[in-house]
């Protein structure tokens, strides 16, 4: 009787396992690729290092004056020098407390939301819809328990930047959602009114809705009533995100299969209560994703107040450039500007994808 | 015997509530506007601003540094208008091109089987499109463009291209009278490629026998111009720009205002195009591909075929939102004084005629119709290229 006996399997060739395999499987898989490889190092080669040098190692961290700026690099003294300005705008440095402790506020309420499973939600969510603002209100202008009052012209920076972009879309989410449901709405007057609402709105550049609620906003009101000028760009900004908002809510109400709609009206519940109780909360959890990226649109499109005159982070590290004592350091400034942008924005969208994924496993099939 | 059901009292009826509710509504809005309107007019009238178009006509008495059509201090305001809105064609339609083709390749980077082109590209993608446009205007237009020589300095590329902090001068062609027969062969090259492109596929369908298409095209694109060119004695040659006293001569120049929003404009829209290249290129379910290999189509093919006319059908009108957008973005030039129509129109015009009402509905009116036309154009598309579901 013959016993099949089979060698023991060889290892596999060197060239296909370990550091070599992968190189060749992801960097050099054909002549093609090769070339592209070694390009894209060469590339790197030539960016990299110069940019490293004049970030970090040849730049100048210590110091208070220009005169201190002796090496190659960026001058990150500038910075260090500014750095209160371009956060809190010109709000007088004895009363940066009353920011800082509103935002840490802020950002305690928001980081209890955001965190799973922790106890009594709904009252810290009412608390932040209802009570924050005011608390908030009352610390950035003041006036209240004796503090000094701070008039709008004197925020700026990294302070307005937050306070356009959370107000704007503090507006903007309740007035959108109604709009959405005006769009979906079986009135034809409702339904007409909201769409040419949302279509004049998301059809006009923020340029010229900032311009508008500037210039033709005052004429619209009655002489004697002059709103802030901070004010009129938060109307505009609300207008104009409500409209942006308004789509991304319908199109979850959209993804809303027929049914849910029809089980709510077989259980006899009114427009309101199906709405509030089974088409909405659907809806919104589906479009989470979408009102974050909303956010990071409007949280980018912010700067663009700058052209009304209002001292955001872009424009206060702009006008900065203007300083006789600093001339020449526009590099550093907009670099920056970018990596505040850029640290907000980059981790909103990571977060947004992570909700969009961990949302996704309910609807899968 | 049962009782006669009770009616609900009229004003719980549906219908009914829904017709009142929406007659409130309605006249609430009517209201609204009359109340604006007639603060409006009151206020007008208090700081003397006049109303109606007749300030079109005026001499608008500033200059513009860029205007495709003729334009000088003495032109109306009704014709910076028109230079305004052609200057924001310009930059849009340019920046179009380039952010369309910058935005397939990094998506078609991103996808790589090649691990550093792909993170480069993702690297490239994560970076831009998280910085603000504004940001990213005044970054190429004060850091860069700024600070380049002066004229004298100016960096050049051999005597063909210079590059100061005055603009990009590159060399601008100069048509003789024979110029019109190489147009005319570039066109009858396209006509004929189009018709050995239908006989192509009318024998492949018949025969099953390819004929390569790509290759005569470009042979014909080629060759059939290039013997007009040289038949007609080179009918074509460039003037160059010349450095004359403080700054050049002749030559196109590209301001560096237009310069700086283009490059913007182009690097920002292209990381977003680029992910919406990526996602509909993914959105086509890898059965596809193996389908389309199973039949036997290689891989450029299986791309040709199967997966760009499916991955389109996403891709097209996220596309188009990005379009939008970038036309809509390009308002932001007035940030750096590019003429375009909101920085001359809604800009100095307004300040010098003060009319802001019919100033800012003209500008907002020209934005709106282009979004408009463009949506309509989108909406009419989408639904010839849908899904045919049986």
């Amino acid at each position: 009787m013959i016993v099949h006996t089979p060698h023991p399997d060889l290892p596999p060739p060197s060239t296909s396992v370990g550091v070599i395999g992968w190189l060749r499987n992801n960097l050099f898989s054909s002549p093609l690729n090769s070339v592209f490889t070694l390009a894209a190092i060469y590339v790197l080669y030539q960016l990299l290092p110069p940019f490293f040098n004049w970030a970090i190692f040849d730049a100048n961290w210590i110091g208070d004056t220009k005169e201190a700026c002796t090496n190659d690099g960026a001058c990150w003294v500038f910075i260090r020098v500014r750095f209160n300005q371009f956060m809190f705008g010109f709000y007088p440095p004895s009363q940066y407390w009353r920011v800082i402790s509103s935002f840490l506020l802020f950002g305690g309420l928001i980081a209890y939301l955001l965190i799973e499973g922790l106890p009594k939600k709904a009252w810290i969510a009412a608390f932040t819809v209802i009570g924050y603002p005011f608390v908030a209100y009352a610390l950035f202008y003041g006036g209240f328990f004796g503090l000094e009052v701070v008039e709008t012209y004197k925020w700026g920076g990294l302070m307005l930047t937050l306070i356009l972009s959370t107000v704007g879309m503090f507006f903007a989410l309740p007035f959108g959602i109604v709009l959405a449901l005006g769009r979906q709405s079986a009135m034809p007057v409702a339904r007409s009114i909201s769409i040419v609402f949302i279509e004049l709105w998301r059809g006009v550049p923020l340029i010229t809705v900032l311009f508008m609620s500037s210039v033709m906003l005052p004429l619209f009101i009655p002489e004697d009533i002059r709103i802030d000028k901070l004010i009129r760009a938060l109307i505009g900004i609300s207008m104009f995100q409500s409209a942006y908002m308004a789509e991304v809510v319908r199109g979850g109400l959209q993804a809303l299969p027929k049914g849910q709609n029809e089980a709510a009206e077989a259980l006899g519940l009114s427009y309101w209560q199906s709405m509030y109780l089974i088409v909405l909360p659907q809806a919104l959890k589906t479009v989470i994703p979408g009102i974050v990226n909303t956010f990071i649109e409007l949280f980018k499109d912010t700067s663009l107040v700058m052209i009304i005159g209002l001292f955001d982070l872009l424009s206060i590290i702009q006008s900065s450039f203007t300083d006789a004592k600093w001339l020449g350091f526009s590099v550093e400034g907009y670099f920056f500007a970018g990596l505040v942008y850029w640290i907000f924005c980059f981790s909103m969208s990571q977060y947004s994808q992570h909700l969009e994924k961990k949302l996704h496993k309910g609807h899968k099939r | 015997m049962s009782k006669p059901v009770k009616a609900t009292a009229w004003w719980n009826n549906a219908h009914n509530r829904a017709i009142m509710f929406q007659v409130l509504l309605a006249a609430g809005v009517v209201l609204f506007f009359f109340y604006i309107g007639n603060n409006a007019l009151h206020n007008m009238e208090q700081r003397g601003i006049t109303t109606g178009f007749k300030f079109l006509n005026q001499k608008a008495g500033f200059g513009i540094i860029q205007h495709l059509i003729p334009y000088n201090e003495g032109n109306t305001y009704g014709r910076t208008f028109v230079v305004g809105l052609l200057n924001t064609i310009l930059v849009s339609v340019l920046g179009i091109i380039c952010a369309t083709i910058l935005g397939f390749l990094i998506g078609v980077a991103r996808l790589s089987s090649n691990w550093l082109i792909a993170k480069i590209a993702a690297v490239y993608i994560e970076i831009f499109r998280n910085l603000p446009l504004l940001l990213q205007i005044f970054f190429w237009y004060f850091a860069v463009l700024r600070t380049l020589p002066s004229a004298r300095n100016s960096l050049h590329f051999g005597q063909w291209a210079f590059l100061n902090i005055r603009g990009i001068y590159v060399p601008r062609p100069v048509y003789e009278p024979g110029f019109g027969w190489v147009v005319a062969a570039f066109g009858l090259s396209i006509a004929t490629i189009i018709i050995i492109k239908l006989w192509a596929k009318k024998r492949q369908e018949q025969t099953g026998q390819q004929f390569p298409v790509l290759l005569s095209s470009l042979g014909l694109l080629i060759i059939l111009p290039a013997i007009a060119y040289v038949a007609t004695s080179t009918p074509l040659h460039w003037e160059m720009p010349q450095l004359k006293g403080f700054n050049f001569r002749g030559g196109i120049t590209i301001i560096p205002e237009l310069a700086a929003l283009l490059l913007a404009l182009t690097i920002y829209t292209a990381s977003l195009i680029a992910e919406i290249v990526r996602s509909g290129i993914l959105s086509v379910s890898h059965g596809q591909t193996e389908a389309a290999h199973a039949l036997g189509l290689r891989p450029g093919k299986t791309l040709q075929l199967v997966i760009i006319p499916q991955a389109m059908r996403v891709i097209i009108p996220q596309m188009t939102s990005q379009y939008l957008n970038l036309v809509k973005n390009s308002s932001l030039a007035t940030a750096i004084g590019y003429p375009d129509l909101v920085s001359v129109f809604a800009g100095t015009t307004l300040n010098q005629a003060g009319q802001a009402i019919e100033i800012i509905a003209m500008t907002m009116g020209v934005y709106l119709t282009l979004s408009l036309s463009i949506s309509f154009l989108m909406n009419w598309y989408n639904a010839r290229s849908m899904l045919k579901e049986r």
